[in-house]
């Protein structure tokens, strides 16, 4: 067992409006293990983006306690690589401006730190293009590329792959674990797809709505390589899916 | 990579944008020589370009319009410089927004005609007046838009260099003026036409020479095709400029 990267204890988030007061969180406690990919996964409402954005310092009033390496989180910063999604890049600054925009001072010109992450993501051959000039999926591969090139510690992606169709998804979540394996950084994706949910996290984190709470935390084994063909994914399909639809037994009625 | 859209005109095109204005010379001319107008009032084509040879000749036409376009010139870039610095400063800091406001708010609707008679006073007919007048016009257009298109920045990008800990200068050279850029050159655009009505109002006023000069000298020697060339100068030039803006600007911003 590593050593917990993330802890979180009695986290409690409340929204406060003129006219309302919402629980977004209620009494969240997680540990989240150095070096592994943990999907929180939930339908909208249940504050799972909130929680990420608590994590990468985007959201500072709560109560409780969020530590990422034993430390409180005050603020956002480029240790807590966070991926949203939109791809965020900025539309006037190419693809290398983009990522060099990102980095730190001293390492502004170093040219090899672009050219690595761009070829991790499969971009090599685009820094001079403009983001228009890209697709959606290429846009996000670009923000990935430009949160990896600042080394972060942990990376935070914000349901990243929503907007693309359906086969860029697949493959970028093949992208995803093929970065994880290789970089061995944590991350915390936030989504409401169970398949993309399953398919990347070691463990899937399960959140209801109103007010958002942990409702179960699944360990998942896939074996290596991960297939999405296998029993198993079946099987752990079958398991997250009853989580949300448990009370429907699916009744046969025929009307014609 | 997308092609640069460059919109192939034909001849068509060509022949539907010159129809109109060489039906109105032929309606024109024809009156004149059906005798419908009378030159005292209103002179035919054919004396407007009799007395614009009769100024090119004597070298007036050049000396007027290059005397006009300095004045536009000098009040411009007088107004772009300091509407600019004071925008960006509106803009960002809300403290100075409302130590300037209500000046402004109360400066702006007085129409830069309504100086005339204070800037007689103060800087007499001279160059001086004039430069004031135009400062006012084009003052407010690019003020009001480049505060306009800072406060229209995404707020989303603002959030990015909060992750990227982007330092202060950065976010201003890199966000804000390119964020920004496609309202200040709409500014820049409304600006450079108000400073052409300017200078042509304020030289029908007060002055001996210039393009507005020769409109109220026309009219004080009876010659209105002497005003009517006059006032062709001013809406071909003033279409001239626009034309050359529109061109710096698909040049500056090359990311849309």
């Amino acid at each position: 067992m590593g050593k917990n990267i993330v802890e979180i204890r009695n986290l409690t988030k409340i929204f406060e409006t003129k006219e309302n007061r919402v629980t977004a969180l209620k009494n969240i406690n997680l540990s989240i293990e150095e070096g592994s990919f943990i999907s929180i996964i939930g339908g909208s409402g249940c504050g799972k983006s909130t929680l990420l954005r608590i994590i990468g310092g985007l959201e500072t009033v709560y109560q409780g306690e969020v530590l990422l390496e034993g430390k409180k989180v005050s603020g956002p910063s480029r240790k807590k690589g966070f991926i949203f999604q939109d791809h965020r890049l900025l539309p006037w600054l190419t693809v290398e401006e983009n990522i060099r925009f990102s980095l730190p001072g001293e390492q502004k010109n170093n040219q090899k730190l672009i050219q690595e992450n761009l070829e991790l993501v499969g971009l090599t051959g685009f820094e001079k293009a403009y983001p228009k000039q890209l697709s959606g999926g290429m846009a996000q591969r670009v923000a990935i590329a430009r949160a990896l090139a600042n080394k972060p510690d942990i990376l935070l992606l914000d349901e990243p792959f929503g907007a693309l169709d359906a086969f860029t998804k697949v493959h970028l979540q093949e992208q995803m674990l093929k970065i994880w394996k290789k970089e061995k950084i944590t991350m915390i994706i936030v989504t409401h797809d169970i398949d993309e949910a399953i398919y990347l996290g070691n463990k899937v984190v399960v959140m209801t709505p109103r007010p958002g709470q942990i409702k179960n935390i699944h360990q998942i084994n896939l074996g290596n390589p991960k297939r999405r063909t296998g029993s198993s994914f079946a099987q752990a399909r079958a398991m997250i899916y009853k989580e949300f639809f448990e009370e429907t037994e699916i009744p046969f009625s025929y009307s014609i | 990579m997308e092609q640069k859209k460059t919109k192939k005109r034909g001849i068509g095109y060509w022949i539907l944008y010159l129809a109109l204005p060489v039906l109105i010379l032929i309606v024109w001319e024809g009156a004149d020589l059906a005798g419908l107008i009378h030159s005292y009032s209103m002179p035919s084509p054919v004396a407007i370009v009799q007395v614009t040879i009769e100024y090119i000749q004597n070298g007036q036409l050049w000396t007027n319009i290059q005397v006009s376009l300095i004045r536009v010139l000098e009040g411009f870039f007088l107004a772009f410089i300091t509407s600019f610095v004071i925008g960006v400063n509106v803009a960002i800091f809300p403290k100075f927004d409302a130590f300037m406001d209500l000046v402004i708010q109360i400066l702006r609707p007085i129409p830069p005609i309504a100086w005339i008679p204070l800037a007689i006073l103060w800087f007499g007919i001279g160059q001086g007046s004039k430069i004031f007048i135009i400062f006012l016009g084009a003052f407010f257009p690019i003020f009001l838009n480049t505060v306009d298109g800072i406060k229209n920045i995404d707020g989303k990008y603002f959030e990015l260099c909060e992750v990227y800990e982007t330092p202060k200068i950065e976010l201003i050279k890199k966000v804000v003026i390119p964020g920004a850029l496609p309202s200040i050159t709409t500014g820049i655009r409304l600006g450079v036409g108000n400073a052409w009505v300017c200078v042509v109002a304020a030289e029908m006023i007060g002055a001996t020479s210039g393009v507005g000069y020769m409109l109220s000298n026309g009219r004080s020697l009876s010659r209105p095709d002497i005003v009517i060339l006059g006032m062709l100068i001013v809406g071909i030039f003033g279409k001239i400029m626009d034309d050359i803006l529109k061109k710096i600007r698909e040049k500056v911003i090359v990311w849309n």
